[in-house]
Parts: C-alpha cells; sequence; structure tokens
C-alpha cells in the first residue's frame, strides 16, 4: 500500500503539494513513484518560470520511459531541487521529502482547494 | 502499440502473481518489470535473471530438400550446421531489407527449428510458404510451446543444482534435449543478454512447473524474474539489435553492422545481389552505437541526431545504462560520419545534449 500523507493535497496526475504560507512544494507521490521505478533523471524547471494550472513543467525520467510532471496550481517558479541533479532516485528513495521537485509561489493560495485531499486521493488510487 | 485482442503465453498467471507490470508489446501481453528494470537487469549481469520467451515464434522446417531451401531464404550458411549446432540469420526480401532476424538450429539431420520474433510470425510464414519447395514441410508450433531464457553467470550451477553435479550445459551456440522431472526441454545455449545463459523451449503444458522450479532452485542464486524492460537494456548495452527499431524492411544487414552473418559466398539467396552490390559500393549508412556525455537525460527512439548542427537522422535504440549509468543508444547514420570517436548531439525536448560514437559492445564485462 502506497503511503499518502494526511497533510498534503493531491492532483489526478500523481503531484503532491505541500502549503508553506503562500509557497507550494511539489513532488511525485508514493503511489506514482513505485509506478515509474527507476527514476534516473529529473528535469527541472527554471526558476522564475510562471507555471498554469495542469500545465506540463518538469519531466521525471525512468529506464523505459520519460513521464511529463505538471503544475498543479498557477503560480512561479521560486525554487527547485538541484540535488535531483546528482540524484535523482531521491524521488525514489524518499518522495514526499528530499524528493521534492520545486517550488511555486502561489498566484492564489484558495486555488488548493481544488485539488485533492488524502482520502480523495486514496481512493482513487484504489 | 494497442492491440484489439493480445495474446497470453501459459506464464500469464504466473506473471500476475509476480506482481508484474503488463504491458501490450507485438499483439502479445508481456511483463516488462516485476519489481524495477534496474535491478533485474544487475540480476542478469551478477548472477542469473529468467525471462518468458513464450511469446517468440517457434517455426519447424523437415525434409530431404529443407537444408538447400533455408540456404536460398536465409542470409548465412546452413551447410556450416551439424546437427545440434545453431546460428544467427536474416531472413531478407528481394531488396535485401530485413523482414526478421533469427536463429536455426539443426535438430536432427533434416530438420531445423527457427526461433522468430513474436511480432513477425504471421509475416514470415507468409513469405517462407509462398517460396517453398517440394521436399519441405514448414509447421507453426509456435501455439502449443513456450520458451524460458536463463541468463547469467550463475546459470550453469542451476543446473547442476536441477540435474546433478555432472550436468554440463551445451556449448555454445548448440542446443540439446534434457530430460528433467518428465519434462522434455530443449535447451540452446544462447541468449540476448551478453551473459552466459540458455533459451529453453518446451510443450506449453510444462511452463509453469519449469517456471516455478527454475525460481525456487535460484533462490539461493539469486534468481530474479525479469522483464521486457531489463531484455532490452541489457541487450542494448552490446548492441544486439531489436526487430522493429534498429532492424526493418528499410534497412539491410550490412547497414545494421551485420555482415558475419551474411555469407555472400554461398549460391544465390534472396537479398543476395542487393547485397553483394552494396558489399561493392559500401554501405550509405550505419547503424553507429553511441553513448551520452555528461549528466543528461537518457536517448530514446525517434529523438533527432546531429552533427555540427546538421540532422543526420534519428535515434533507433536508447535508453539508460543501468550497468553504465549513462545513456546509450543506436541510430543508423550516414556511413561518413557513423566512424567511432565521431561527436553527435541528441535532441531532448527541444534541447541539445553532447553524445559520442563508440565501438560495439558498449558495455564490456571486466
Amino acid at each position: 500500500m502506497s503511503n499518502v500523507p494526511d497533510d498534503l493535497y493531491y492532483t489526478e496526475s500523481h503531484e503532491w503539494v505541500r502549503v508553506e504560507g503562500d509557497r507550494a512544494r511539489v513532488g511525485i507521490t508514493d503511489h506514482a513513484q513505485a509506478e515509474l521505478t527507476d527514476v534516473v533523471y529529473v528535469e527541472l524547471p527554471k526558476v522564475g518560470a510562471q507555471a498554469e494550472a495542469r500545465g506540463q513543467i518538469a519531466v521525471v525520467e525512468s529506464v523505459k520511459a520519460a513521464s511529463d510532471i505538471y503544475a498543479p496550481i498557477k503560480g512561479e517558479i521560486v525554487e527547485v531541487n538541484e540535488a535531483l541533479s546528482s540524484n535523482p532516485a531521491l524521488v525514489n528513495t524518499d518522495p514526499f521529502g528530499e524528493g521534492w521537485i520545486f517550488v511555486l509561489q502561489m498566484n492564489s493560495p484558495e486555488d488548493v482547494k481544488q485539488l485533492r485531499n488524502a482520502a480523495a486521493y486514496r481512493q482513487a488510487i484504489g | 502499440m494497442s492491440d484489439p485482442d493480445p495474446k497470453t503465453t501459459p506464464l500469464y498467471e504466473e506473471h500476475r502473481r509476480a506482481g508484474a507490470k503488463i504491458i501490450p508489446f507485438g499483439g502479445w501481453l508481456m511483463p516488462v518489470q516485476y519489481t524495477s528494470i534496474s535491478d533485474e537487469h544487475h540480476a542478469v549481469r551478477k548472477d542469473v535473471g529468467v525471462f518468458d520467451i513464450s511469446h517468440m515464434g517457434q517455426l519447424i522446417a523437415t525434409g530431404s530438400n529443407a537444408a538447400e531451401w533455408l540456404n536460398r531464404m536465409l542470409t548465412n550458411n546452413i551447410e556450416k550446421l551439424e546437427v545440434g549446432a545453431g546460428q544467427y540469420t536474416f531472413l531478407l526480401n528481394q531488396r535485401g531489407g530485413i523482414i526478421d532476424d533469427l536463429i536455426v538450429y539443426r535438430t536432427r539431420t533434416e530438420q531445423y527449428l527457427l526461433v522468430v520474433n513474436a511480432s513477425r510470425v504471421a509475416e514470415d510464414l507468409a513469405w517462407l510458404q509462398a517460396h517453398i519447395l517440394p521436399g519441405v514441410k514448414l509447421e507453426n508450433r509456435s501455439d502449443h510451446y513456450a520458451g524460458l531464457a536463463i541468463q547469467g553467470p550463475r546459470v550453469a550451477e542451476l543446473f547442476q543444482s536441477l540435474l546433478g553435479d555432472s550436468f554440463e550445459l551445451p556449448a555454445r551456440n548448440t542446443i540439446r534435449e534434457v530430460e528433467f522431472n518428465m519434462m522434455r526441454l530443449a535447451v540452446a545455449r544462447t541468449g540476448y543478454t551478453g551473459e552466459d545463459g540458455v533459451e529453453v523451449f518446451f510443450e506449453s503444458k510444462y511452463a509453469s512447473a519449469f517456471w516455478t522450479t527454475i525460481l525456487e532452485n535460484g533462490k539461493p542464486l539469486g534468481i530474479r524474474p525479469c522483464g521486457l524492460g531489463a531484455r532490452d537494456t541489457l541487450r542494448l548495452e552490446m548492441c544486439y539489435p531489436l526487430n522493429g527499431n534498429d532492424l526493418t524492411p528499410e534497412h539491410n544487414p550490412l547497414e545494421a553492422g551485420l555482415g558475419f552473418f551474411v555469407d555472400l559466398s554461398k549460391p544465390n539467396f534472396t537479398g543476395s545481389e542487393v547485397l553483394a552490390q552494396t558489399k561493392e559500393h559500401g554501405t550509405k549508412r550505419r547503424l553507429a552505437p553511441f553513448r551520452m556525455e555528461g549528466k543528461g537525460p537518457p536517448p530514446r527512439p525517434h529523438y533527432p541526431v546531429y552533427r555540427n548542427g546538421e540532422r543526420l537522422g534519428e535515434v533507433n535504440s536508447g535508453t539508460l545504462s543501468p550497468s553504465l549509468g549513462y545513456g546509450i543508444g543506436m541510430a543508423y547514420l550516414p556511413t561518413e560520419h557513423a566512424k567511432v570517436g565521431t561527436a553527435l548531439q541528441i535532441e531532448i525536448r527541444g534541447q541539445k545534449f553532447p553524445a559520442v560514437i563508440e565501438k560495439k559492445p558498449l558495455y564490456k564485462k571486466s
């Protein structure tokens, strides 16, 4: 069974969001990393990039395939996880911690209410 | 790759039970991985792994004219095969283009087993039947035969644990019938991984029992069931071509760098005139193995390949090499640009990343 922390928000495309004031830290869920397995490369967004809700913003590559990562909400990229450049496997080993991908300055913090809570996400992944 | 009615091998339930992720491949539902491609890959390089290859086609050609006929249909010289020996070879069209690559084994004096690609069985059969000679019978046993590839440096130990310490595997590229627990197995010392290993063919009714036995006996040796994902990374590290990616009717074996398996000295065979001309004038393009330099995403099929800003072609096969830790691939390039050491750029999502042409194999066992 995948880990689905209660204090996070989730998307249909398997990103998680941790609200930190008016910022949002984003990664991919334990379920998503287990499906991908073997993350070997993460293409990070550029700091300063404008992210649209559900717009493609990063790429996570496993041995087998490249998968798009989407911005859960609208905002500006203010921080990216450079540690993933040298150690992309952090996405597998610690998806909700060291494996975070980027931080967004949210346009409107209210937007997170559009996302799924842990219970709804748990149900979605069965 | 959506197939309305994909087939399943006799081991489909075993794969599901083992937690495999299943994908459609060549008209079949096949395991792509069980735990992780990297883990399965390393198991084969270090210990031993087992792959279901029941999807592969198995054709039997029998008769007094079988050898002569196969020698006209295939590129390698079948006269070289003693009973029990096998060889890698190509089935070509009249233009010298590759219909399929296969291994042909001489199983009896006048009987040959052809192990062909899953996705090509129907085409191969149609082509072969259309060109058959009197005195040859061609039979498709694919539907009631299964197969396992057992690959890795501990394969001999594994078979000794099953058949006793004095058991010896058949010599490289040969096939032998072995009886085990009332099962009749055709054991061939061949593979698609670059490691020591065997490919074993048997009637489908034995599939579950043999699979289970191999996994049980292999446990102390570190065996893992392995999927198509690891099969692809292992073969690409060795620069073994994949039909459909690297070999198509648009390519001939000389362009693929596999002239060793084409005997132009034997009498006329399908495609031989075109190949003889190609050999005389030189190939226009070559399948070049390359590696990525520096940190970058792995190459994938169809990514554009450049040299000094000029587009030369696209990637045919590409992946991250679990053994080497960097991206590797193969691409057809104009022959003048296909030399070892040539600097290339691979375009990945609009950005160009440096790569360099290498000698094959890309992975060399230390």
